[in-house]
């Protein structure tokens, strides 16, 4: 029973992380119908920013993440602008595989920089453990789950409420009535990078803390496929159910067969697939003929 | 007019001119929120040129698209009379009802962009061609002869439609006129029972019509091709077609010869609204 | 826009289907297959064994273009398949016992088969979930192919027989040669039954299917066939280069399958050209160069930047990326398009078009 517990919020934590990183590609996804399969370097990038800022530079925390989030969101803008946007009109497959080019560079650039050993950084989410029903649970995964929390009902308000995520969402439904209407697809498709590649880092933030900074982090980041099949791509709450439920299956995966985390998100993925190929929250698209 | 001996038949069935060959009845079809069709209803004769007219978002092109298995109406029968009998279309995969000779072309050209006019033309004897894995690895044999033979049947349509100049050209290429063209040319190497065209004519200007409709007018008469066309231009659909059948919001309001239909108050208060007393 | 050289009056349909239709082609092939006949003659033992390493993979890349330039269904899932092969053919040929020859080919057989499993699921899949499905598969079979100790017998690698039938052995001093000689063989008649296969209806349909798969069903494409068709025989050619490889290298693990060599794969065909055969072997060509050319450089600048020498691998990765990237924003139908407005250009110079 105790061992369920403590599972269960390793596997919150892990899923709220995902949830984020996901949170990222849905938002690419749905304003400029990109497949960012870069998401999960993203990931990478943002922890080791954070860890350069926070760990070799010495920033204090807040700062630190403050610094990191404007690295990413820079590059993600810039990598809309100067990789993305010359393969407006290009077929679907010609993006996916400039994405997947992205996310080999990214891999190496980081490798280049920092080398393949992880590296060891001080922690700055609270230290000590609660006790939970009698398991003994870390506080920083109960911190990492609340932040998570909170980033994600933002990203939901704006997207549902500001004008700004208002604006978003029409561009994801259709560029060119939002174009009629005024609004800048260009700039919103920015204002997506950017926050994909923001939320991705604050994901990236709390697994360095939780876990450990290093290159196993792009794999972990490949999970948020799965996450946003079973989630869906048409909301933040589908996003967070399925990074939950992923992050829950894998471990209890690892609780029953060590290493079974590795594929029990793929497994459950083709699952979902076969039932539901729209995802679980999924929208079955009607086509025109 | 030069009378052209066909080498092959391009018209599929084998019924007498006259005899019915699709009969629609009572068709329901429901989208979400939508009711595209409404218990529409009417009998194809073989041999004709049958229209199928109404205002936009009447429910014509759902009505080809059931036709075609594309979509799958909720209520009503769609029969296909054959030689061997009647076949029930309503249930069938959309290649399973291709093979039973109902070809199509689409209102926005659904071409096989990458591949040139031939290959287009070539894909319409698809059903008629064996898919054998070994012979197509190997080329010389089988695989080879079936492309020699079928070839002299696109050319034929080749020639019928003057498409000559642009065999070899990716029809990504092609001007729209042309490239409708093809389309029309695709659905003929079928060699359909039944031919459904969704507004062939669409974005052309007179010119391109009168084209069209010649070649609309030599596959019915020359070839004997049944043909169920939807068509804006009224024009054309008076000149052309031997029945009218006329659709508005998904329900059936008109259906009989073109004169009939033209003086049918129904008809005209579909298109031009009620006078206000 | 595809140009064809003009003054060419095929006067029957064979004659205009042929595959060398001008001089020119004639002339092209004479003289490739001159410089294919001498080139293990003018090459030395480690250049040899990279052009090998190009012919195994240019029949992978073959595969892959089939599934994903010909019939567009995107896939990351070579990795995995280029696995299935390469097991089973080791395992056939060395604790089944069966002639090589016979491996190889049991080998492309149980390929084709796990590309037809892969591929039932992904029939009803488009776009971001089709690549996400293959993405999947990947990953489970690295995941089975790691854990199941029986494939290895618990050793982690698996050795795999080296080449010889019928009592004849692969002689270590010509090694590479005779290696090169089953390769190229292999390769040549795989790329020429793959070429075949897109002047018939069969490949025509894939084509369809990629373009316009309502419109393709319309005329009476049975999606089902033909998308299953195309996993089944672009996981055949797959298979084939894996049993290849495990022979090549005598040692089968887990870590020539990652994600990684489905990505490098991706970038061959991309580079090569989507929907072209020839393509697929420029590409392959082209990103097996990489990793030797950039370590000839870190060689070359190691005293004044042992910078690159020590990031290597990294760089090599970071290389293809950066191809991939290049090419898709500069040439997105890649060297096969390249070389044929080379070609054209040449051909009607000094007119412009």
């Amino acid at each position: 029973m105790t061992q369920f517990i403590q599972l269960t919020v390793y596997g919150l934590a892990n899923g709220a992380i995902l949830a984020l990183a996901a949170l990222g590609f849905v938002l690419i996804y749905k304003a400029t119908r990109v497949i960012n399969f870069a998401q999960g370097e993203f990931l990478l990038v943002g922890a080791y920013a954070f860890y350069s800022a926070f760990a070799l530079l010495q920033l204090p925390a807040m700062l630190a993440i403050v610094v990191a989030v404007i690295i990413a969101a820079a590059l993600g803008v810039a990598i809309e602008r100067l990789v993305l946007r010359p393969l407006l009109g290009e077929e679907p497959i010609a993006v996916i595989m400039v994405t997947i080019g992205l996310s080999a560079v990214l891999k190496a650039a980081v490798q280049v920089f920092y080398g393949t050993t992880p590296r060891v950084m001080p922690k700055f989410l609270p230290r000590g453990s609660v006790d939970i029903l009698g398991a003994i649970v870390p506080t920083d995964r109960l911190v990492a789950i609340a932040v998570a929390a909170v980033v994600l009902a933002a990203f939901g308000a704006f997207l549902r409420w500001s004008r700004h995520g208002v604006a978003m969402r029409a561009v994801a439904d259709d560029p060119q009535a939002a174009l009629v209407q005024g609004i800048s697809v260009t700039r919103i498709s920015a204002l997506a990078w950017a926050m994909a590649a923001a939320s991705a880092v604050i994901g990236g933030v709390l697994i360095a803390d939780v876990a450990e900074v290093s290159q196993n982090l792009s794999s972990f980041g490949l999970v948020v496929f799965p996450v946003v099949i079973l989630g869906g791509l048409d909301s933040v709450l589908g996003t967070i159910v399925g990074g939950v439920v992923i992050g829950l299956v894998s471990q209890y995966a690892d609780g029953v067969s060590p290493g079974a985390s590795q594929v029990a998100p793929y497994l459950v993925l083709v699952v979902i697939l076969l039932v539901r190929p729209y995802g679980v929250f999924g929208q079955p698209r009607i086509e025109r003929m | 007019m030069i009378s052209r001996e066909d080498a092959f038949a391009l018209n599929g069935s084998a019924l007498a001119r006259g005899q019915p060959l699709l009969e629609l009845v009572d068709l329901g079809l429901r989208f979400g929120g939508v009711q595209a069709l409404d218990g529409v209803g009417t009998t194809i004769a073989q041999g004709a040129i049958h229209a199928l007219i109404g205002p936009n978002g009447a429910g014509k092109s759902s009505l080809l698209n059931c036709v075609s298995g594309l979509y799958r109406p909720q209520r009503g029968r769609i029969t296909l009379h054959r030689a061997a009998g009647a076949v029930e279309l309503v249930g069938r995969k959309p290649h399973a009802i291709a093979r039973l000779g109902v070809a199509r072309s689409f209102q926005n050209i659904e071409l096989f962009r990458h591949l040139t006019v031939l290959d287009n033309l070539m894909l319409g004897r698809h059903t008629r061609m064996s898919l054998s894995l070994l012979p197509a690895l190997l080329w010389l044999g089988p695989a080879r002869r079936q492309e020699v033979a079928q070839r002299a049947l696109v050319e034929e349509v080749i020639d019928l439609l003057a498409l000559q100049a642009v065999r070899h050209q990716a029809v990504g290429t092609l001007p729209y006129g042309l490239a409708k063209r093809v389309e029309l040319g695709r659905a003929l190497c079928m060699q359909p029972a039944v031919l459904l065209l969704d507004e062939p004519m669409a974005g052309m200007n007179t010119e391109e019509k009168e084209d069209m409709a010649r070649h609309i007018l030599d596959v019915n008469e020359l070839a004997g091709v049944t043909v169920v066309l939807i068509e804006h231009d009224m024009n054309v659909v008076m000149d052309l077609s031997h029945r009218v059948t006329v659709l508005d919001f998904g329900k059936l309001i008109a259906d009989g010869t073109p004169d009939e239909v033209r003086r049918d108050p129904c008809v005209i208060e579909a298109y031009l609204g009620k006078e206000v007393a | 826009m595809p140009s064809r050289a003009t003054g060419i009056d095929p006067r029957s349909y064979e004659a205009d289907l042929r595959l060398l239709q001008t001089r020119g082609d004639k002339l092209r092939l004479a003289l490739g297959l001159v410089a294919i006949l001498a080139l293990p003659f003018a090459l030395n033992n480690y250049w040899l064994g990279i052009v090998n390493a190009i012919g195994i993979a240019a029949i992978g890349a073959i595969g892959l273009n089939i599934l994903v330039g010909f019939t567009g269904q995107i896939s990351l899932g070579q990795g995995g398949f280029l696995a299935v092969g390469a097991f089973s053919s080791a395992l056939l040929a060395g604790r089944g016992g069966l002639p090589i020859p016979l491996a190889v080919a049991a080998a492309v057989v149980v390929t084709a088969a796990a590309g037809v499993i892969v591929g039932l699921p992904a029939l009803r899949l488009k776009g971001l979930y089709l690549v996400i499905a293959t993405l999947a598969s990947q990953e489970i079979i690295v995941f089975v192919v790691r854990r199941w100790r029986w494939l290895t017998g618990g050793q982690g690698y698996l050795e795999a027989p080296p080449l010889g039938v019928l009592g004849w052995h692969v002689q270590r001093a010509a090694f590479e040669r005779t290696w090169y000689w089953v390769i190229l063989v292999t390769a040549a008649l795989g790329a020429l039954a793959a070429r075949n296969v897109f002047r018939t209806a069969l490949g025509r349909s894939f084509m369809a299917v990629r373009d316009q798969e309502v419109a393709a069903s319309t005329i009476g494409v049975n999606l089902t066939r033909a998308k299953l068709t195309a996993f089944a025989l672009s996981s055949g050619y797959v298979g084939l280069a894996g049993a290849l490889t495990a022979h090549y290298t005598e040692i089968v693990t887990w870590e020539r399958f990652t994600l990684d060599v489905s990505v490098q794969y991706v970038g061959m065909i991309i580079v090569g050209g989507l929907g072209s055969i020839a393509g697929s072997i420029y590409g392959a060509a082209f990103l097996m160069l990489v990793p030797p050319l950039l370590s000839a450089l870190a060689d070359a600048v190691r005293d004044t930047a042992p910078f690159l020498a020590d990031q290597l691998p990294a760089l090599q990765v970071a290389a293809v990326g950066l191809i991939i990237i290049l090419f898709l924003r500069f040439e997105p139908r890649g060297l096969d398009r390249l070389w044929r407005r080379i070609r054209d250009y040449f051909g009607s110079w000094p007119f412009r078009y």
